[in-house]
């Protein structure tokens, strides 16, 4: 087997324009892709390019000196229209390990407050020169609002109810590592799936790598048709759980409830929070995940947040790997 | 058809690293405090094979990485096309470490660059010396090998491989014209 090719990389001696040996480049792809948006226009392929960077980025967050001058010189704007603590800090920790500069804009902090709009907001800082503009909002489709405008490279941290593509990476990149592989796994998505843009992230990428999605929560909470996403719908934990590899809690999104969705959370609580009893029916080496901030007590118990086989801290280590691999994929190259 | 010629055979490959293996010992006096870095992906079996040529001679442990310069190239970000990552294994610090830095063909000296600043990211070695099978000059930066497999002038148009084999018999350094 070829170990390795020295060649055409002097200028005068290229032709292609590659300066890498062309062995060197079997088996590499790009992410042919100005933007970060969804998980639905993204193919497997794709989706293992990501997971495979990521895994491969996780060592520079053990080192010492946890830095590669990679990103040096460009900027990264996180634009966040709707609390954050994790994926915001995620995303900073993110660009600096690669040696990019931050730049942190809140809606509570910015002109929001004085009546600027998305797009005059979104012009301004395009006049400062970014090269990734990350950016979180409550109204679906901001992200692909700004991509249409912009000519930097824009990542979607979540946008109202539709995708947070970012979270689904970090979950799958979790998952693998777990389980090996995300084809043929059983994985219960538990909770307020209408309104969860980490459901359908999930759900999207999820089915693309081949693993059977269930989903389960209040049935005012399942969106009509959502079997046409390639999910089974259960109405109760227990066919949800039955055998289960892994068991995804989304968080109760109060603030995101109209009013009376149900009629109480301890009644919620009740019937779907992941719990020591109904923990028994997934498989032995079952790993219960959530995306954060966890409502203890509420969605999932403490015991069962902080037990054995719950890996949400990992998926917090997991998220900082997963925006570098992006980071790095979207910038500079072919566009 | 490309016309293919192969320099360097199995036997000579085998030969050159016996011989890079004992100047690394007589340069360094003895195994102390040295490591073996093997840069992805050409440099990582010839690190091996000179790692076990060094503890077979001196019957000493030695430890040894692997080190993924991609992110710290020149051109990381305008290339075209992006060699997949493969990762760094170096689980240890290189604080007083004697560094073995292993590549199979030296040529604008821009990988040896990136790879120095890598290792410095591990600390602060007491010194890094450079271990190549070939050496096929066309140097762009004030960089040279410590040690040499051997010096072959090569035009631009060329490419040289080096192939190596699992069980080593059929290991060679082809040149071909690009």
């Amino acid at each position: 087997m070829p170990t390795g090719t020295k060649g055409g990389s002097h200028p005068q001696g290229r032709q292609t324009g590659v300066s890498l040996s062309d062995r060197r480049l079997e088996g590499t792809m790009n992410l042919s892709k100005k933007d970060m948006l969804e998980i639905r226009d993204l193919s497997p392929e794709e989706i293992d390019l990501i997971l495979n960077t990521a895994a491969s980025f996780k060592e520079i967050s053990t080192r010492t000196i946890k830095k590669v001058p990679t990103l040096r010189g460009k900027t990264v704007i996180t634009l966040f229209f709707e609390a954050s603590t994790r994926t915001r800090t995620s995303f900073e920790i993110a660009a600096k390990r690669l040696s990019a500069d931050t730049i942190n804009i809140s809606a509570s902090t910015s002109s929001v407050l004085k009546g600027e709009t998305l797009m005059d907001t979104a012009r301004n800082l395009e006049a400062m020169n970014p090269d990734i503009i990350v950016i979180r909002h409550s109204a679906a489709g901001a992200a692909h609002i700004l991509a249409g405008l912009l000519k930097q490279s824009i990542i979607n941290a979540g946008d109202g109810a539709h995708e947070h593509p970012t979270q689904a990476l970090l979950d799958m990149l979790t998952i693998r590592e777990k389980k090996g592989s995300i084809e043929g796994l059983k994985i219960a998505i538990v909770g307020d799936i209408a309104h969860s843009r980490v459901a359908r992230s999930n759900i999207y990428g999820l089915t693309k790598m081949g693993a059977k999605v269930v989903i389960c929560g209040p049935a005012m909470m399942i969106p009509r048709e959502i079997e046409r996403m390639g999910v089974e719908v259960c109405y109760t934990m227990k066919d949800a759980l039955q055998d289960a590899d892994v068991v995804m809690m989304l968080r109760m999104q109060l603030e995101r409830q109209e009013k009376n969705l149900f009629p109480s959370l301890r009644e919620y609580a009740q019937y779907f929070s992941l719990n020591r009893d109904n923990i028994r029916l997934a498989k032995n080496d079952v790993i219960v995940m959530h995306p954060g901030p966890i409502n203890r007590g509420v969605e999932i118990t403490s015991e069962i947040a902080d037990g054995p086989s719950s890996v949400i801290l990992e998926q917090v280590t997991n998220g900082v790997a997963v925006r570098m691999a992006l980071l790095y994929l979207l910038s500079g190259g072919v566009k | 058809m490309k016309k293919k010629k192969v320099v360097m055979n199995a036997e000579g490959i085998e030969r050159s690293l016996t011989r890079i293996a004992h100047e690394i010992l007589e340069r360094n006096k003895g195994t102390d405090n040295l490591i073996v870095i093997g840069i992805r992906r050409g440099g990582v079996s010839l690190a091996e094979r000179l790692c076990e040529k060094l503890s077979a001679i001196e019957g000493a442990e030695i430890m040894s990485g692997t080190l993924d310069i991609t992110l710290y190239r020149d051109d990381a970000l305008t290339t075209g096309k992006r060699p997949a990552l493969e990762g760094t294994y170096i689980p240890f610090p290189l604080d007083h470490k004697r560094v073995i830095l292993v590549d199979d063909v030296l040529f604008t000296g821009r990988t040896i660059r990136a790879a120095m600043d890598a290792l410095m990211d591990f600390g602060r070695p007491e010194l890094i010396q450079l271990a190549v099978l070939i050496d096929r000059g066309h140097r762009e930066l004030p960089i040279r090998a410590d040690f040499i497999g051997e010096t072959l002038p090569s035009s631009l148009w060329e490419n040289i491989s080096v192939n190596l084999t699992d069980n080593g018999s059929e290991d060679e350094v082809v040149i071909e014209e690009g």
